[in-house]
């Protein structure tokens, strides 16, 4: 088992582990534990960045392997060690594995489960219980199972997929329950694109999301990881909680929006966090202002998740572009420059978090949230969506349906 | 691999019909805009029978602990957003004077539109509501241990909910700063208002509306229960053994 520490948490983490084993204890095992600031970074706010001091002399202290540390704020690439939101850092580097237990202070650790690994958040007492012994008490879940098949149109992502089947079961649907994700669409995914799927099973209350390992998954995590992993299946005679069952051929994009928000003018456009800030959620919408050619209207905020995908923004070409790079593209259609990677304002963070939303905006977005006061402002509007819907929103300064630029 | 139940339900949901923008309400919450602020001053909420003593008769003893007091009514998919918002996370609750200010922001998410009465009343600390009264899937959505303490904080010491989301309700037992009980029916927080005086009743799994005269059936808090009056999972693993105590350490 893997237990995964990001700051949102996570000071209190380390403080629990010191007050209830003794300042002398040790972690159960120094290199099961991955510790990685991603929450409230870049801030002058004192007790953000005091709660980073604090990771930082336990990591010193207890010599845990994987501490993605960053001292030097004003400038994240002079911070090698950095990463940034940690559930795609988990992945990245290789700490997601089939098979496994990962446990996280964070709700979207469920994340992970796009590995075939059972992965899900704890607050941070359990998490001071788990780095003390090693151990958590869980109860097995329920498993409903979604079978998705039918040809991915073009203009759709999974973040799409994931929307339509919380709207179908609800918010509170999968309670206590594991989300398993098959069926050939799910097959033709990429890992990034299962990992927008299994990351907002929470959303619908889940405890979990799974898609089992496959071809897919194993080429991933060549080179990533020298540990080895044993995948697990659900057996033939498996009996699910429920089923339900997609045609994703017949699927339209879908957005998420808040009670009583009427269909409106979008201020502006945020791509970012766990959810849609990964490679190839900017890929997508670099394809998107690349087939408009026009400029957006409304600011248009772009997160990197994580070091590698601010790197992937600057470095890979995008298709049918002539060479161009997604910050080129993103350039051309006046967004603004993609910034230190970072969980960001999907959840507000201090007052001085860049895009956070600090008047009562509209805010397309491709987080994982919208609940009241989710980005800063109480009064603020929130819908969420997939970076496709999200670009053709910047282009448009309306929530938008990508078809009308993709097709 | 799963544990299923012996009823399989199947429910298809093969898409024909185009889906008409907006869709997908996110965040069902139906709200309730009733308050009343009460004339009556009742004393802070403690239990009738401390936590304390109903532990030592038995660490096998089903929870006897009776809370008192006022209470404060919410609807339904209560946040954890709205319980506390991500700008005060970055207060540590295990330093006293950061525990206290949490306390102070508990429930400062609700939007005062729907919540005119705070929980919280300006320039206090901590609330005058001893019970909070919940609908469904309360404590939905961040992992936030800062949700449950907050509430704890503010001097809260019981939620009485229809039912809730699983990372708050484990937060809840594991800090054992609030006992998060669940009704056997829905409708309380539809009938009960903020300020009523209520009871909560654990060994007896009631919870008792003075102000309307209801009463509403509790699920017992079972396991939980004891694991919660101990002081949350370090306190009870140090009393049942399962880890050495602080002195012998």
């Amino acid at each position: 088992m893997a237990s995964s520490i990001s700051t949102a948490a996570k000071a209190s983490a380390a403080f629990a582990h010191k007050k209830e084993f003794g300042e002398d204890a040790k972690v159960w095992d120094r290199e099961k534990v991955v510790i990685i600031p991603d929450h409230y970074i870049f801030t002058s706010d004192e007790r953000a960045n005091r709660n980073v001091d604090i990771l930082r002399d336990f990591c010193v202290e207890q010599n845990i392997k994987y501490f993605y540390d960053i001292k030097d704020l004003s400038n994240f690439k002079a911070n090698p060690d950095y990463k940034g939101v940690c559930h795609i850092a988990l992945a990245q580097e290789g700490h997601c594995r089939p098979g496994e237990v990962l446990l996280g202070t964070d709700s979207h650790t469920c994340n992970a489960g796009a590995f075939g690994q059972f992965a899900t958040g704890i607050g941070n007492t359990d998490a001071g219980f788990v780095l003390g012994t090693g151990k958590a008490l869980l109860k097995v879940p329920p498993t409903i199972r979604f079978v998705l098949d039918g040809e991915m149109p073009p203009y759709l992502l999974a973040k799409d997929l994931i929307l339509q089947i919380i709207g179908e079961i609800s918010v509170s649907g999968a309670t206590y329950k594991s989300m398993e994700f098959v069926g050939s669409t799910v097959e033709s995914l990429t890992m990034e694109e299962r990992m927008t799927l299994c990351n907002m099973v929470i959303e619908a209350g889940g405890k979990n999301g799974v898609v089992p390992a496959d071809e897919t998954t194993f080429k991933y995590l060549e080179g990533k990881t020298s540990v080895d992993y044993e995948p697990v299946y659900s057996d033939a005679q498996a009996r699910f909680f429920s089923d339900y069952r997609f045609d994703v051929s017949k699927l339209e994009p879908v957005v998420a929006k808040q009670e009583n928000a009427k269909m409106s003018r979008s201020t502006r456009v945020y791509i970012g966090s766990c959810t849609g800030g990964k490679t190839e959620d900017f890929l997508a919408a670099a394809k998107v202002f690349l087939a408009s050619g026009k400029k957006v209207k409304v600011p248009t905020f772009l997160v990197p998740a994580t070091q590698k995908v601010w790197m992937d923004v600057y470095s890979l070409p995008v298709p049918g572009s002539g060479g161009k790079t997604c910050s080129q593209i993103f350039e051309e259609a006046g967004c603004d420059t993609p910034a230190s990677p970072s969980c960001g304002a999907c959840l507000g963070g201090p007052r001085d978090t860049y895009a956070r939303m600090n008047e009562p905006l509209v805010c397309v977005s491709t987080t994982n949230r919208n609940f009241p006061g989710r980005m800063g402002h109480k009064e603020g509007q929130i819908y969420l969506a997939s970076p496709y819907t999200a670009a053709a929103s910047a282009l448009t300064g309306y929530v938008t349906d990508p078809r009308d630029f993709l097709l | 691999m799963a544990a299923a139940p012996s009823a399989t339900a199947v429910s298809t949901a093969a898409l024909v019909a185009p889906i008409q923008a907006p869709t997908s309400a996110f965040l069902r919450r139906t709200q309730l805009t009733r308050h009343r602020l009460h004339s009556l001053k009742c004393r802070r909420a403690g239990p009738i029978v401390p936590a304390a003593a109903a532990a030592a008769a038995g660490s096998s003893s089903p929870s006897s602990a009776v809370f008192h007091g006022e209470c404060f009514v919410v609807g339904d998919n209560i946040d954890t957003d709205q319980i506390i918002p991500a700008e005060h996370l970055t207060l540590v609750p295990s330093k006293p004077d950061e525990y206290r200010k949490l306390g102070s922001f508990a429930f400062a998410g609700l939007p005062s539109a729907a919540y005119p009465t705070p929980f919280v009343a300006p320039g206090e600390e901590s609330s005058r509501y001893a019970v909070i009264v919940g609908g469904a899937n309360f404590g939905c959505g961040s992992s936030r241990e800062h949700a449950p303490v907050a509430l704890g904080a503010a001097g809260a010491r019981a939620v009485v909910a229809e039912g809730y989301a699983r990372i708050f309700f484990r937060n809840s037992v594991a800090t054992g700063e609030v006992y998060p009980l669940e009704l056997t029916e829905a409708g309380a927080c539809k009938e009960c208002k903020t300020g009523d005086v209520v009871t909560v009743d654990l060994g007896n799994s009631v919870f008792i509306n003075h102000t309307s005269g209801k009463e509403y059936k509790l699920k017992p808090i079972g396991d939980a229960g004891p694991v919660i009056e101990a002081g949350g999972i370090f306190a009870y693993a140090r009393k049942t053994g399962m880890i050495a105590s602080k002195a012998a350490a």
